[in-house]
């Protein structure tokens, strides 16, 4: 294929367009400044140390976690066997089922935070660590559905049906047989959506409380009356542990796949 | 003695199609039985039927005497080979193969010891460390035979287990299921689609239209004496007309043209005959009881010529030797020796 001189150009622009602010960002997280500045004079790790020694960011940190981890968990119990019945059976309505799952992606955040607001926090009135949880379970469940469903697609219906005429119920055919064939697919979803309800502000923000942030909450509101390099600090640390979330995705299964 | 016995199956998917309809078969101990028909015909129903992976709508399945209907599939103890093989990806051939054993809770000394033997039985020595993305198109079928086999199954359901392979291989492999087959002395369901495959290994045919039996009959018997019209154009008869009986093994067609068969003659008097093209006799003089045509179209088949001929009982294919070439035009005169010709049932 002839190279496309104007193409590789305008895709360097575009790189560059995106690449650059987070290069910028990695840079003034290093400054001596008392304010964020570009270029930089001098050179310190001190902001990390304050970013890892401030409890609000440590707090609501382990918080995120925690929501994080304990969401997408939730999400896929319920969401592997929704997406096995989604994939395997003919469900009446299956492709509305299919695109109501994957509603809360289409929907754009404010409008799903907001309404979360409304029922869990207004209506329901439920304690706010529950609320978020519920919250994040939400937003979680769409990519569980989304990539535990296409590898579950392309698993073959006859590797059950002989696990069935070997002797196993359709229990022990699903453990034995489609689970450890759609690990990697489980794998991907579960930090795929962990990363997403991880960096989620919108539902963050509505269901948060007094003293209960999570860490995107906790960073805007930082920056509303601070603005030192700590939250450059905290976004190359969030950034390196994104990276090396996708990283792994990219190993176990391909990022192409999930897109 | 009856051992595999299916009565008046009927199948339905959405309650108004009847996929199957009232099929009944029955098959003897050891025997391996094909069925055989065009896609959509049932074959492979009818297959997983046995299998316990379809619930027939009506009708009853029975192996020894033994009422099967409504036992669920895991409980069957049948052995079942399908066409994309279906081997665990993420078990070594081993383990493939061993599996059936492991959920009966056999002892690993004993499960490695029948896998290996099974693995030779099946010509796969060596192979038990590999994983099945590792193994040729032959080799797969193979482990998914011996997979099949080794739970000593009451019954071995194979699910169009060669159209994957290349024609080569797919010959081989034919003798290799006959071969292990007649060893283990195992009842064989054998569905396909590829009459010569299916001649060649079969003890028993069924050829199946939808959703009934056409004939169930030794090969032989269906190579030669086709009951029904379908039957006889699914394995290559090529002209039909319409005769009436006039006496025993005499037959008119409209025409007055007579013909005498020395075959089975069904009761309908009012019936259609039909022939191979190969065994339609090509003579250059008129004989009391030939039939004058002329060539239409001449099309080379190889190892002969075949004829396109028109004739009062209308077009019909005729093949000739080589040692005799007609032209298009040439008037020829056909014999029916009364051997070959067969009066269909309908």
């Amino acid at each position: 294929m002839r190279k496309q001189k104007g193409m590789t150009l305008i895709a360097i622009l575009v790189f560059l367009f995106l690449f650059l602010p987070l290069c910028l960002i990695v840079v003034t997280s290093f400054g001596t400044a008392a304010a964020i500045q570009f270029p930089i004079k001098g050179f310190t790790l001190d902001w990390y140390a304050k970013a890892l020694q401030s409890d609000t960011f440590m707090s609501s940190f382990k918080l995120s976690l925690g929501i994080g981890v304990l969401a997408t968990a939730l999400a896929l119990v319920v969401g592997i066997p929704a997406s096995y019945a989604l994939a395997r059976y003919s469900v009446k309505g299956r492709n509305f089922i299919k695109s109501f799952f994957l509603s809360p992606t289409v929907i754009p955040g404010i409008v799903v935070g907001y309404t979360l607001f409304q029922y869990i926090v207004i209506k329901l009135g439920l304690p706010i660590f529950q609320g978020l949880l519920i919250g994040h379970f939400l937003i979680s469940l769409p990519y569980i559905i989304r990539v535990v469903g296409s590898s579950m697609e392309q698993l073959d219906y006859s590797m059950e049906e002989v696990a069935w005429t070997l002797g196993c119920t359709k229990i022990r055919a699903f453990i034995r047989i489609v689970l450890p064939n759609v690990s990697s697919g489980i794998f991907a979803a579960f930090m795929l959506a962990f990363v997403n309800s991880f960096n989620n502000v919108p539902v963050s923000m509505f269901l948060s409380g007094p003293g209960v942030t999570m860490l995107p909450t906790s960073l805007l509101s930082y920056m509303e009356y601070n603005y030192d390099p700590t939250v450059s600090a905290i976004s190359v640390m969030l950034m390196l542990l994104t990276m090396g979330l996708m990283f792994l995705i990219e190993k176990t299964l391909g990022l192409a796949s999930i897109a | 003695m009856t051992f595999v016995d299916l009565k008046k199956i009927r199948v339905s998917y959405d309650g108004k199609q009847d996929i199957l309809k009232d099929l009944s078969i029955s098959m003897e101990k050891g025997e391996l039985v094909s069925l055989l028909g065009p896609s959509g015909c049932g074959k492979t129903t009818t297959l997983r039927v046995i299998a316990g992976l379809i619930k027939p709508n009506d009708g009853t399945f029975k192996l020894e005497e033994d009422d099967l209907t409504k036992v669920p599939v895991h409980k069957r103890n049948f052995g079942m080979v399908f066409q994309s093989y279906a081997l665990f990806p993420h078990l070594t051939i081993a383990e493939n193969v061993g599996f059936g054993l492991k959920l009966r809770k056999e002892s690993k000394a004993s499960i490695n010891e029948k896998v290996a033997k099974m693995l030779e039985v099946c010509g796969l020595e060596n192979l038990g460390e590999r994983y099945p993305k590792q193994l040729s198109g032959g080799q797969r079928q193979r482990v998914a035979l011996a997979r099949a086999l080794i739970i000593e199954p009451k019954l071995l359901l194979l699910d169009e287990p060669l159209s994957n392979l290349d024609a080569k291989l797919r010959v081989a492999m034919r003798i290799e299921i006959k071969r292990i087959q007649q060893q283990l002395g195992i009842t064989t369901v054998f569905v396909t689609h590829d009459q010569e495959e299916c001649f060649s290994i079969s003890d028993k045919v069924a050829i199946m239209n939808n959703g009934v039996i056409e004939q169930y009959d030794s090969p032989e018997k269906i190579y030669r004496l086709p009951k029904t019209k379908f039957v006889a154009q699914f394995i290559g008869f090529e002209n039909f007309f319409a005769i009436r009986k006039t006496g025993a093994g005499q037959y008119t067609a409209e025409n007055g043209q007579q013909f005498q068969t020395t075959n089975p003659q069904p009761e309908a008097t009012e019936t259609v005959a039909t022939i191979r093209p190969e065994d339609i006799e090509l003579v250059k003089e008129t004989l009391p009881d030939s039939i004058e045509g002329s060539v239409i179209v001449r099309t080379f088949l190889g190892k002969s010529y075949q004829y396109e001929v028109t004739t009062p009982l209308g077009k019909l294919l005729v093949n000739g030797t080589s040692e005799q070439i007609y032209e298009t035009g040439d008037t020829v005169n056909l014999v029916f020796p009364a051997d070959k010709l067969v009066v269909l049932e309908k």
